[in-house]
C-alpha cells in the first residue's frame, strides 16, 4: 500500500516513478530523491560483503511525519525507493520485504524483455499492474 | 426457479436478445429498460407482463439476470401462444413458437439506416454483407441463424489477420450493445466507446487496407468476421437471401477452413460459445509459415529463439519498440528471455495483428497461450480440443436447466478464462511471477515448515529456476533439520560417493560434505546438494556438535552379510556389545566386498585398497597369535575393548551410516575406527601395497583384533571410516575363535606387535590420504559456495 514507488538507475536517474495521484506528486519525487542519499550511505556502509537479500533490503530510510521511505539495491544498483503512508499503520516489515520481492521480480521481468534497453524508462503493462496493485487505493 | 431447457435456436435467439438488451455490457444483466421495451414489443397485455416478470423471478431480484431474462423470454412465447401463464409450463410445452417482439419504426430506422451507412463505408466488402435487420420481427429463427451461423463458421475459419479485427469491429449494424458483447477479444478497444455503428466502420475500413495487405484473398467479399450473436440477432431479419448468397460464396472460399465440419450444430454452438478466442486463433497456414519462420532462426522446434535473435526479428517489422516490447511481454510465457515455438507463434501473431491495425490486447489471448501440454505444433490441437471443451458444455447446456444454461454462456468468458488457466496453469506456475509469489509465500512462513523441494513447482525444464527457489528457501529458512534429512534420502544412494568429506558429525554437515563433493550429477542431487549444502551453514547448529547417541544402525539395506550382522549387531549394541561382537564371524568373507560395492567411488578404491590392505594385514597377523598366554587377558581387554569400540564406533558408525552408502558403512567404520586407531598409533609409513597381497583373506584370530581395539579403542575416533571397518569385522567375527588360540606368549605377542605396527603404518598412510582427499573436497565444497553466493542474489530475488 505505498504511496509512491520509484525504480531509480545506478546513475540516479529515475527508470520509473509512480505515485498515488491525488496529492502533490512533485513532493513525492523530492522525497525520492532526497532518499537517494541515504541509500547511497546504506549502500556504502555495507561493503562489499555477502549480498544477501537481508541486505539488499535496506529498511527504513527515513520516517518524516507524514510518510516513511523504505529502500531496496539490487546488485546491479539499481534502486527501489518505496514511499508508504505512516498512517497506513503496521505495514509489516515483511510485507515491504515482499513488495519489494515483487518489484524486483517484475522488473527482472523487464529486463528479460530484449526489446528492452538497460537504462530506458520503463513502459512495460505488465509492471504497471503490478505496481498499481501496490499502490494505495486511493480514489 | 426451475430449470429451462431451451432448443438451440431458442438458445441464440435469448442470447441476441439478452445481449441487446445489456446496454451495460455487464454481460449479466439486462437492463431493464431495454427489457421493458422488449416485453412491450411482444404486444402482450400489461398485466401478462407483470405477470411474466414476476413469474421469472425478476421482480424478487430487481433486475433481470440471464437466467431470468431467459425465462421471462420464454414466458413471453408462452403467452403469445395463447397458454396460460405457468412457470411449469416452460418446460412442458414443447415446440413453442421464438416469442415474437415488434420493433418500433425508429429502431427499425435506426437500425437500418446503420447498417446502410455502415455499409456505404465499406461497400467493398461488406456492403452485400450486412443483412439490414430491421428488427426482430417474426422470425424463423432456426434456418437463418443457422444459415448465418455457418456463413459466421466459414468466415471464422478464414482467419488470417481478419478475424483479429473482428472483436474490435463488430459488425456495425449492430447497436453497440452486441458489440460490447464481443469486445472481448481485443482487449485494446475495450476502451473504445461504442458509440454507435458509423465511427466503427471507419477504423474497420482502415483496417481494411491493412488486412487485404496481409494477402488474405479470403477476406474480401465475404462478411466481416464472425460475431456469433451478432450475426444471429442480424439474422432476425428476412434478408436470408443475402446470407444465403454470401454463404455459398464463403464456402467457396474455406480455402484455409480447418476440418471442423462447418455448419454443424456443435460447430454453430461453439462458436457462438468460444467468440473470445476466435479472433485471435492461428490458422493452419498462419502457424506453418510461423514455424517456417522458427525455424529459419532456430531448426531445432524443440528449442528456444533467444530474446536477440528474437529482437532482431521482430525488429525488422518496423513496429515501435515500444510495441514490440509489449508484444513481448505478452508471449514470452515463462519470462525466461527466450521464445519456445509457441511463444513465438503467438508474437509473431500478434505482431501480424498490430501490423494490421488491431491493438494489442492487454493480456495474451487465450488462443495464443502456449500450452504446456503440447508444446509443438499443438496450439492449435490445444486450442481446438479447448473449443471441444467448451463446446461440450454448450452442447449439453440445451437439454440442461436454465439456471446453468444461461449461466454457461454468462460463464462463458470465465469459463473460457478459467479453462486457460486450467491449460496453462503449469505455464503460469513456470512463470517467475508465480515462482517467487510462491517463494514469498513461504518465506514469511515458519521456515521449519517450507515445503523441502521445490522440483514440482516449476514445469518447464529450469535448472536456474529451481535453484532459485532452493536458494530462496534455503536463504530464508535456516537451520532446518528436517529437511535435510528429507532431503537425504533419496540423495544418499547418489551422494554416498562422497565418503571422504564426511565427518563424524550427525546428518547435517555429513551430509553437505557428500552434496558439495557430489557434484551435478543431476539436477535433484545438485538441489539436493544445494539445499544441503545451504543446510551446512545452519548444520553448524547445536544439532549437530553433540553425538546423538548412538541410533539403531538404521540402514538394513547393507548388501553384506557383515553389515546385516552389523545391523543387528549395532541395534543390540547399546546394552549388549558382546553380542554384538559375536555377530561378527560371517564379517570375514565379504570383506573385498567394500572394494565392489563402492566402485564408481573416487575414494572408494583407495578406501577398498585400505581395506584390502588391512583386511589383509589382518589376517596375517590373526593366523599367527593363535595362542598368547595372554590370552585371557587380551579376552577380556578386547571383550572390554570392544565394548568401547562399540560405543565409539556406534556412535561414529550411527553417523557414517547417515551419511554412507550403507553397505558399506558398517564394516567399513569398523575398519576404519580400528585402523585408525591402529594408525595413531604408529605413525609409520609402511606403503600399503606392502601388505596387500602378503597374506591371503583367512578368518582373523579374534584376540588380535580384539587388542588392536583395546588399544585403539581408548583413542576417539573421529574422521573416515569407509572399508576399514571391514578389518575390525573380521576381527570380532574371529572372536569366537579366541579361547581356541591360546597359544605362545611372547613370541607371538612380538610378532603380533611388528603386525600391528605394520598395520598401524598402512592405516597410517590410508588415513592421510583419505584426509588429503577430505581437504580437496573441501575446498571444493567451498569453492562451489563461494559461486553460489556470487550466483545466489541475482537468482533468488
Amino acid at each position: 500500500m505505498a504511496v509512491c514507488i520509484a525504480v531509480i538507475a545506478k546513475e540516479n536517474y529515475p527508470l520509473y516513478i509512480r505515485s498515488v495521484p491525488t496529492e502533490n506528486e512533485l513532493k513525492f519525487h523530492y522525497t525520492v530523491h532526497t532518499s537517494l542519499d541515504v541509500v547511497d550511505e546504506k549502500i556504502s556502509a555495507m561493503g562489499k560483503a555477502l549480498v544477501d537479500q537481508r541486505e539488499l533490503y535496506l529498511g527504513l530510510l527515513y520516517p518524516t511525519e507524514d510518510y516513511k521511505v523504505y529502500g531496496y539495491v539490487t546488485n546491479s544498483r539499481v534502486k527501489f525507493v518505496m514511499v508508504v503512508d505512516s498512517s497506513n499503520t503496521a505495514l509489516r516489515d515483511n510485507e515491504i520485504r515482499s513488495m519489494f520481492r515483487k518489484l524486483h521480480n517484475s522488473y527482472t521481468d523487464i529486463m528479460c524483455n530484449p526489446f528492452y534497453n538497460p537504462g530506458d524508462r520503463i513502459h512495460s503493462r505488465a509492471f504497471d499492474n503490478m505496481v498499481n496493485s501496490m499502490m494505495m487505493q486511493v480514489c | 426457479m426451475e430449470g429451462l431447457t431451451l432448443s438451440e435456436a431458442e438458445q441464440r435467439y435469448y442470447c441476441d436478445l439478452f445481449s441487446y438488451c445489456d446496454t451495460e455490457s455487464t454481460k449479466k444483466v439486462a437492463s431493464n429498460g431495454r427489457v421493458l421495451e422488449l416485453f412491450r414489443a411482444a404486444q402482450l397485455p400489461n398485466d401478462v407482463v407483470m405477470q411474466i416478470m414476476e413469474q421469472c423471478g425478476a421482480t424478487r431480484l430487481g433486475y433481470f439476470g440471464r437466467s431470468q431474462f431467459y425465462i421471462a423470454l420464454k414466458l413471453v412465447a408462452v403467452a403469445q401462444s395463447g397458454l396460460p401463464l405457468r412457470v411449469e409450463s416452460l418446460n412442458t410445452v414443447k415446440d413453442l413458437p421464438l416469442p415474437r417482439f415488434v420493433m418500433t419504426k425508429n429502431e427499425q430506422e435506426s437500425r437500418h439506416t446503420a447498417l446502410y451507412s455502415s455499409d456505404a463505408d465499406n461497400s467493398a466488402s461488406y456492403s452485400g454483407v450486412i443483412p439490414p435487420p430491421p428488427g426482430r420481427i417474426q422470425v424463423k429463427k432456426g434456418s437463418v441463424s443457422h444459415d448465418a451461423v455457418q456463413q459466421r463458421t466459414s468466415t471464422d475459419q478464414q482467419e488470417s489477420t481478419s478475424p483479429v479485427v473482428s472483436p474490435q469491429q463488430s459488425p456495425p449494424t449492430s447497436p453497440h450493445t452486441w458489440r460490447k458483447h464481443n469486445r472481448h477479444p481485443s482487449g485494446g478497444n475495450n476502451e473504445r466507446p461504442l458509440a454507435g455503428p458509423g465511427p466503427f466502420w471507419a477504423p474497420f475500413s482502415e483496417a481494411q487496407p491493412g488486412s487485404s495487405t496481409s494477402s488474405d484473398p479470403i477476406w474480401s467479399g465475404h462478411s466481416p468476421p464472425p460475431h456469433q450473436e451478432n450475426w444471429v440477432s442480424f439474422a432476425d431479419t428476412p434478408p436470408t437471401s443475402a446470407l444465403l448468397a454470401m454463404h455459398p460464396a464463403s464456402v467457396q472460399d474455406q480455402t484455409t477452413v480447418r476440418t471442423v465440419a462447418s455448419a454443424t450444430t456443435t460447430n454453430e454452438i461453439r462458436r457462438q460459445s468460444s467468440s473470445y478466442d476466435d479472433p485471435w486463433k492461428i490458422t493452419d497456414e498462419q502457424r506453418q509459415y510461423y514455424v517456417n519462420q522458427f525455424k529459419t532462426i532456430q531448426p531445432d522446434l524443440n528449442g528456444f529463439i533467444p530474446g536477440s535473435a528474437a529482437k532482431e526479428f521482430f525488429t525488422k517489422s518496423k513496429l515501435p519498440i515500444l510495441e514490440l516490447s509489449h508484444i513481448w511481454e505478452l508471449s514470452d510465457f515463462d519470462k525466461d528471455g527466450a521464445l519456445t515455438l509457441d511463444e513465438f507463434c503467438a508474437a509473431f501473431h500478434l505482431v501480424v495483428a498490430r501490423k494490421n491495425g488491431y491493438d494489442l490486447p492487454q493480456k495474451l489471448p487465450e488462443s495464443l497461450m502456449p500450452k504446456l501440454i503440447d508444446l509443438e505444433d499443438s496450439t492449435e490441437v490445444g486450442e481446438q480440443t479447448g473449443e471441444v471443451g467448451y463446446s461440450s458444455s454448450p452442447a449439453e447446456a440445451p437439454p440442461s436447466k436454465s439456471p446453468s444454461m444461461p449461466s454457461l454462456n454468462q460463464t462463458w468468458p470465465e469459463l473460457n478464462q478459467s479453462s486457460e488457466q486450467w491449460e496453462t496453469f503449469s505455464e503460469r506456475s513456470s512463470s517467475s511471477q508465480t515462482l517467487t509469489q510462491f517463494d514469498s509465500n513461504i518465506a514469511p512462513a515458519d521456515p521449519d515448515t517450507a515445503i523441502v523441494h521445490p522440483v514440482p513447482i516449476r514445469m518447464t525444464p529450469s535448472k536456474i529456476h529451481m535453484q532459485e527457489m532452493e536458494l530462496k528457501r534455503t536463504g530464508s529458512d535456516h537451520a532446518n533439520p528436517t529437511s535435510p534429512l528429507l532431503v537425504k534420502p533419496p540423495e544418499l544412494p547418489e551422494e554416498n560417493k562422497m565418503s571422504s568429506s564426511v565427518k563424524f558429525t550427525p546428518g547435517n554437515t555429513v551430509t553437505d560434505g557428500y552434496s558439495s563433493s557430489d557434484s551435478y550429477t543431476s539436477d535433484p542431487e545438485q538441489i539436493g546438494g544445494t539445499v544441503t549444502r545451504q543446510r551446512s551453514h545452519s548444520g553448524t547448529s547445536p544439532d549437530n556438535t553433540a553425538p546423538p547417541p548412538p541410533p539403531p544402525r538404521p540402514h538394513p539395506s547393507h548388501s553384506r552379510s557383515s553389515s546385516l550382522d552389523m545391523n543387528r549387531s549395532f541395534s543390540v549394541t547399546p546394552g549388549q556389545q558382546q553380542a554384538g561382537v559375536v555377530a561378527y564371524p560371517p564379517a570375514v568373507p565379504p570383506r573385498p566386498q567394500p572394494s565392489q560395492g563402492a566402485g564408481p567411488h573416487v575414494h572408494r578404491p583407495v578406501d577398498a585398497e585400505g581395506l584390502i590392505a588391512h583386511t589383509s594385514t589382518s589376517p596375517q597377523q590373526i593366523p599367527e597369535q593363535p595362542n598368547f598366554a595372554d590370552f585371557s587377558q587380551f579376552e577380556a581387554f578386547a571383550v572390554s575393548g570392544v565394548n568401547k569400540e562399540e560405543d565409539d564406533e556406534i556412535e561414529t558408525h550411527s553417523e557414517v551410516l547417515q551419511v554412507e552408502k550403507p553397505p558399506d558403512s558398517a564394516s567399513s567404520l569398523r575398519v576404519a575406527k580400528a585402523d585408525g586407531r591402529v594408525e595413531d598409533k604408529a605413525p609409520a609409513n609402511v606403503p600399503t601395497s606392502a601388505g596387500k597381497g602378503t597374506t591371503p583373506l583367512a578368518p582373523p584370530p579374534k584376540p588380535i583384533r580384539r587388542r588392536l581395539k583395546s588399544e585403539d579403542e581408548l583413542r576417539p575416533e573421529a574422521e573416515e571410516h569407509t572399508q576399514k571397518t571391514g578389518v575390525i569385522a573380521a576381527v570380532l567375527a574371529s572372536q569366537p575363535s579366541i579361547p581356541r588360540s591360546v597359544g605362545k606368549d611372547k613370541k607371538a605377542i612380538q610378532a603380533s606387535i611388528r603386525r600391528n605396527k605394520e598395520t598401524n603404518t598402512v592405516l597410517a598412510r590410508l588415513n592421510s590420504e583419505l584426509q588429503q582427499q577430505l581437504k580437496d573436497v573441501l575446498e571444493e565444497r567451498i569453492s562451489l559456495e563461494v559461486q553460489l553466493e556470487q550466483l545466489r542474489p541475482f537468482s533468488h530475488l
